[in-house]
């Protein structure tokens, strides 16, 4: 590490950390809606990646509509793209679970291989609606370039968003399931199903929407990451395990599990791929993390309960 | 005697299906396909080891692997290994930059060979690896999960992440592993050479045997009383611990014999298609090798070789034909299995095609006396006839 | 080191906590050779969670088990029942897929490592030995049937038998006649009374005219601790136990 000065290596350092900190938001976003789904319920949603990519490309589609037909919009259609991009993943959540999910609660085996068939289907509905190569959003002038405090560091505003957004919907998260009355409900239902429904909670509902909701939220995050690389029909199936390790590795039933777990994946990845190569970077971390669940199978936060 | 009647070959109705499956083994299928469509059977054939090997672990132990591929693929390695090293003696590489080592690796810049691939210059080593390297690695990995009780969807999510591992590891890894490409341009294997219409008939036959020992070997493992154990301890683990059983062992046992028999697989599929890829070790090569099993029948050793050559065959006929219609179907599959038929088309015939026969039988034949019931010391054909 | 006592289960000190709310707190228990120990108190005293901790279901947090001698704490839940203690289940706990003589025979102390069942061999004198006990749990004419097919009373029997069948020194039930009509409590109060000779037995039971045909001593548990010890009769009288439990 020779050859920079005090200052250049400071501000390496805080690319780094800033790299490391987009890789956390990344994770982060996509594990949430995952923890819900797995964490809270239970349901292994392997398609969680193809609802990602519905957000992603509700974006693309966006871009490319407002280019077309209302080209002075470009600037603002972006915020609009990322509800819309909810609104339909959240959708179509709500209906994947009334048509499949919902008959397969008892056996998580089983909902792993249907919710598999589900995103091969989807990520060929992708191919044939949009074709093979991938495609990219045409980002809005505020996300373009990169906020410099100082000359030698050089922060990229859409890693800065994606982060904002993230915290953003991290909050949002925790306030519904545990500030709101419809959360309330949630944590009933996953908690004790019998006694939620005898005491008048439509725990059929409870479940729809809960699902519907993890869908969502992987719909803002597919939207997020337009601003970060290009979309297509598979891209889906490059974060599934990552999200699903994030989401285990915290401790299936605990949200700050998930944030303190995508954080030291993150981190790790990001500082070892400092040393070595990126290929082998991620064998490492996969391999510390199984290596950690294996010594600690619960995960890093979990709560003893008698069976 | 009878015991080798009711428990390796299954009573009367497993003699009867196990004798029609090599029936379309060696006898239908030979006699109606050419070579290069043979040749192609023989591959799905290879799959339907993996597939057999899930029937163990899966159907009757419960554990779901997403990861048989690794140890199909290892198998597979360890055949490709030897083949390469025979196919790049001196002669044959003598314009390379360091003749006698593979192509990928002087490609490489590798001026010696590595030294986990010396071993593999002898026939008897590389048989004794396709066994051993699998199996330990299944070994590790069950002594690792089983005795922490990592079980259910969290193992199943585990052994993806470990086929993501092993495929990074190979592909990365260009000039010990041939990279993404593989190891391919394979010839002969000590002096016989394989890619000649004569060995390929002869090793769609090696392998058709190979599977119904697989088979054989695998009844007889049901029909004891792990493979009783193997049931109870799916439906009702702790119960088993409160038996007086350390479950992590039978797990871990089960799971080694269904590494060593899908590595046999990938070691005949080396030998039959000339060449081994990362791309039959990774998350997807793997689950559709469960595909292969849900749709023939997670319960049904048999049923499993008949899931591999249906969905092998239709996904040949249409990626050809439809392309874009072989995922719909694929996925569709998936979930119609789970939803409408766990048992896949075993547990359909069992449930409706016997119905039929024996309707049919009853039309034929004259009313017999009723049959009188063998107390207990029969309940062994039970099971027996289960796993056929 | 540790004391040394003549007591088959000797529990000292034991203590399991669960994200702080303490199940059993501090316990000291003891039970004799061929004693019947019935255990009562209301829910949540921690009845369940004691058998839990014995057999090796639930670690505990602090304390010491016992079983002739040998401490059980640090054992795997195989490793105890091979020691010689028997565990039934509140809800019968039983292998629905296999028939009634699979049952028992899986549990039938012998080859249970995975050399042993791949080369079991369904001897003479283990075909006897199960038909033995299943006629002691009255289903010997049921030994052909699934499991799952049985009526839940018969079920709660095949599980006592599958425990017989282990010849356990220690016995634990926990509800043994729960969900059982009154000819079939009847039926299990004979069956437990002759399998209790020659053993240790603890039951944990709700039913008093049930627990009046059978106990030796009865222990009652309130909060993680024993609340009174004694036979019915002092029990029964005892008047902590009837305000918090039995009832004016």
């Amino acid at each position: 590490m020779g050859g920079y000065t005090l200052t250049e290596l400071g501000s390496i350092f805080v690319m780094q950390g800033f790299a490391g900190l987009s890789l956390f938001s990344v994770l982060l976003l996509m594990a949430l809606g995952l923890a819900i789904i797995f964490g809270q319920m239970g349901v292994i949603n392997m398609a969680h990646g193809e609802f990602m990519t519905i957000g992603a490309y509700t974006t693309v589609m966006f871009s490319v509509l407002t280019e077309k037909f209302i080209p002075g919009f470009i600037d603002y259609y972006f915020p609009f793209a990322i509800l819309v991009s909810f609104l339909i993943a959240f959708g179509i959540g709500y209906f994947v679970e009334f048509a499949m999910i919902r008959h397969l609660y008892k056996r998580p085996l089983d909902t792993l291989l249907a919710t598999w068939g589900l995103s091969l289907i989807m990520q060929q509905i992708f191919r044939s609606a949009f074709g093979a190569r991938e495609v990219s959003a045409t980002l809005p002038e505020w996300l373009l370039g990169s906020f410099q405090p100082t000359e030698s560091i050089d922060i990229p505003l859409n890693g800065m968003f994606v982060m904002g957004l993230t915290v953003l919907v991290t909050l949002g998260v925790f306030y519904f399931l545990f500030k709101s009355r419809w959360g309330l409900r949630v944590r009933a239902t996953t908690q004790n199903r019998i006694m939620a429904g005898a005491v008048g909670i439509n725990t059929r509902l409870v479940d729809r929407v809960s699902f519907a909701l993890g869908c969502g939220i992987a719909g803002i995050a597919g939207a997020a990451f337009t601003t970060i690389t290009s979309t297509g029909p598979t891209t889906g199936t490059l974060y599934i395990v990552d999200t699903f390790l994030v989401v285990v590795f915290g401790g299936a039933a605990s949200l700050f599990g998930t944030i303190a777990s995508a954080f030291s994946i993150a981190q790790a990845q990001s500082i070892l791929e400092f040393f070595i190569t990126g290929s082998m970077a991620k064998v490492l971390t996969l391999l510390t993390i199984i290596g950690i669940l294996m010594l600690r199978p619960e995960g890093l936060f979990s709560i003893k309960v008698r069976k | 005697m009878t015991a080798i009647y009711k428990n390796l070959l299954g009573g009367k109705q497993g003699v009867i299906g196990l004798a029609l499956l090599a029936a379309l083994i060696f006898l239908v299928l030979p006699m109606f396909l050419d070579i290069f469509r043979l040749n192609l059977v023989g591959k799905y054939l290879t799959y339907a080891f993996a597939a057999v090997s899930l029937v163990l672990i899966w159907g009757y132990g419960g554990i779901l692997s997403l990861g048989q591929g690794v140890f199909f693929g290892l198998g597979g390695y360890c055949m490709a290994m030897f083949l390469k090293l025979e196919a790049s003696s001196p002669e044959n590489t003598a314009i390379q930059s360091t003749p006698g080592i593979p192509d990928f690796m002087d490609w490489n810049q590798l001026t010696q060979l590595p030294w986990f691939w010396e071993p593999f210059n002898s026939f008897p080593f590389t048989l004794f690896a396709i066994l051993a390297v699998p199996g330990i690695l299944a070994y590790i990995i069950g002594v690792a999960m089983f005795k922490r009780r990592v079980g259910g969807v969290y193992f199943s999510i585990i052994t993806q992440a470990i086929a993501a591992i092993l495929t990074i590891l190979i592909v990365g890894q260009q000039g010990l592993t041939g990279g993404i490409n593989g190891i391919t341009d394979l010839k002969t294997l000590h002096g016989w050479d394989i890619r000649a219409d004569s060995a390929k008939y002869l090793l769609y036959y090696i392998n058709g045997g190979l599977l119904i020992g697989v088979i054989l070997l695998s009844r007889f493992i049901l029909s004891s009383k792990l493979g009783r154990l193997l049931l109870a301890m799916r439906d009702k683990e702790d119960r088993v611990r409160f038996s007086g059983y350390d479950v992590s062992n039978f797990k871990i046992f089960i799971f080694c014999v269904a590494a060593m028999i899908s590595a046999v697989g990938g070691a005949m599929f080396t030998l039959q298609v000339g060449f081994m890829s990362p791309s039959f070790v990774g998350i997807v090569p793997s689950i559709e090798m469960v595909i292969f099993a849900a749709v023939g029948g997670r319960m049904s050793l048999i049923g499993a070789v008949y899931g591999a050559l249906i969905v092998n065959f239709g996904k040949t006929y249409f990626s050809e034909t439809f392309p874009e219609l072989w995922l719909f179907l694929m996925g569709g599959l998936f979930i119609a299995v789970v939803m409408f038929f766990p048992n896949g088309l075993a547990g359909l015939y069992e449930k409706h095609g016997k119905r039929v026969m024996e309707k049919i039988k009853m039309l034929r034949s004259k009313p017999t006396p009723p049959v009188e019931k063998t107390l207990s010391g029969d309940n062994s054909s039970a099971t027996a006839r289960k796993a056929a | 080191m540790s004391s040394s006592t003549d007591f088959t289960l000797a529990i000292e000190d034991l203590t399991v906590s669960f994200d702080g709310f303490k199940a059993v707190d501090g316990l000291n228990l003891y039970v004799d050779q061929n004693e019947l120990r019935v255990v009562i108190g209301p829910n949540g005293a921690g009845k369940t969670t004691v058998l839990d901790l014995i057999c090796g279901k639930t670690k505990a947090t602090t304390g010491s088990i016992k079983f002739k001698n040998h401490e059980l704490t640090d054992l795997s839940e195989h490793q105890i029942v091979r020691a010689g203690v028997g565990r039934k289940f509140q809800t019968p706990s039983i292998y629905e897929n296999l028939s009634v003589y699979e049952n028992l025979e899986i549990s039938y102390p012998a080859k249970r490592n995975v050399w042993g069942c791949l080369t079991f061999r369904r001897t003479a004198e283990i075909k006897e030995r199960v038909r033995e006990v299943a006629a002691e749990i009255f289903l010997e004419d049921l030994l052909d049937m699934e499991a799952g097919l049985l009526s839940h009373g018969q079920k709660q029997w095949l599980e006592i038998g599958m425990l017989l069948i282990q010849d356990p020194e220690l016995l634990m039930l926990d509800e043994p006649v729960a969900g059982m009509s009154v000819k079939e409590r009847e039926q299990t109060a004979d069956l437990l009374n002759r399998i209790c000779k020659g053993r240790s037995v603890i039951v944990i039971e709700h039913d008093m005219e049930f627990v009046k045909n059978i106990a030796h001593k009865v222990t009652v548990l309130h909060q993680g601790k024993i609340l009174a010890e004694g036979s019915m009769d002092q029990v029964q009288n005892d008047e902590r136990v009837i305000e918090v439990y039995l009832g004016h």
